[in-house]
This record gives structure tokens, C-alpha cells and sequence, in this order.
């Protein structure tokens, strides 16, 4: 493996860990807000990892920013959906969780 | 390098698995949306995986679209489909 390969394996298992915590506090966080912060960190940080080791492993410029533009939509559905839905979990008084 | 990105789309089935699980216990409709939402991150994910492992760039695409369409998806479901929004559509 070349230093490129490790440095794109490193970057994946990174995300790759995102992407599980995401799950677990998917799975374990009590109410609808905790879960929606893990979510959006799942969809920024956990794609923006694994998006960035595969644009490294991609030759081409195109493919890269094609990888970049991906991640760019997912991060602003990401954002978007989170104010949208939480907002409007407030307004319907859905129970925000305390100890 | 290309098992390595097979394995990595392999256990991205973990947090898709949770996702569902979510979807199906979530105690109302925000909890699913954001489960649905989840789902999609993760998929876009295997397919940007599996482009690099298969080379083929159409998957690419694919997730182009998918990651296009998560947002509308959540955003119409928001706005139009959530129950109760006749007291929420013109509150702001």
C-alpha cells in the first residue's frame, strides 16, 4: 500500500466511527432533538470523511468535485431538515428530554 | 484498496440497520423523517464506496441524485405532509 492508500484508509475508518456513533445515538438518545444532532453530525462529518479519503484515491478532478459537490447536498439537506424539523417538533410540543 | 472500500461499505449496513430500527420504533413522524434522512446519508455513502470499488463513475450519479433528493424529500414532507400543520404553516 502507498502512503496515499493509507492516508484514504485512515480517512474511512474515521468516517466509518462517525458513521457508528451516529447509529448508536440514533439507537440510545432519548428525545427527538438529542437524535436529530447526532443525525446531522452522522451527514456532515461522517460523509465528509469518507467523500474526502475517496477524492484523494480518485485520479481525476472531475470525479473529485463530483465526490465534493455530493457531499455539499447532503450537508445542506443535513442543515436544512434539522432547523425545519425541529423547528416544527417545537411548535407541535413534542416533550424536549430532562433528567 | 478496493476490499478495504468493500469492507467499508459492508459495515456501513450497521448505521442503515439502525436507521430502520429507528424508523420503525420512532415515538412520532419527526423521529422517522430524520431516520429516512439517516437512511439516505448512509446509502449515498455505500454507492460513493461501491463507485470506487466497482469503477464504475454512474454510481456517482446515482448518489448525485439521491443526496439531491433527500433534501426535497424532508423539506416537502415538513412543509406539507406533517400531521397538525394547519396551526403551523402560517405561524411564521
Amino acid at each position: 500500500m502507498t502512503p496515499t492508500d493509507w492516508f484514504t484508509a485512515m480517512l474511512l475508518g474515521l468516517g466509518t466511527i462517525f458513521f457508528i456513533a451516529g447509529a448508536v445515538g440514533l439507537i440510545r438518545f432519548p428525545d427527538t432533538y438529542t437524535r436529530l444532532h447526532i443525525a446531522t453530525k452522522t451527514d456532515n462529518v461522517g460523509l465528509g470523511l469518507i467523500v474526502f479519503g475517496l477524492a484523494v484515491q480518485s485520479g481525476s478532478w472531475s470525479v473529485a468535485g463530483k465526490l465534493v459537490l455530493i457531499w455539499l447536498l447532503v450537508m445542506l439537506a443535513g442543515a436544512s431538515v434539522a432547523y425545519l424539523v425541529a423547528n416544527g417538533a417545537i411548535s407541535r410540543g413534542i416533550p424536549v428530554w430532562k433528567r | 484498496m478496493k476490499y478495504l472500500c468493500l469492507f467499508f461499505a459492508v459495515l456501513m449496513l450497521l448505521p442503515a440497520g439502525a436507521a430502520v430500527w429507528r424508523m420503525y420504533l420512532g415515538p412520532n413522524a419527526a423521529d422517522r423523517i430524520m431516520a429516512i434522512q439517516v437512511l439516505g446519508t448512509t446509502v449515498t455513502a455505500i454507492l460513493v464506496l461501491l463507485a470506487l470499488t466497482s469503477e464504475r463513475n454512474s454510481l456517482l450519479d446515482v448518489s448525485l441524485v439521491l443526496s439531491l433528493l433527500a433534501a426535497v424529500t424532508a423539506v416537502a414532507f415538513v412543509q406539507r405532509a406533517w400531521p397538525d400543520t394547519e396551526t403551523d404553516l402560517d405561524a411564521d
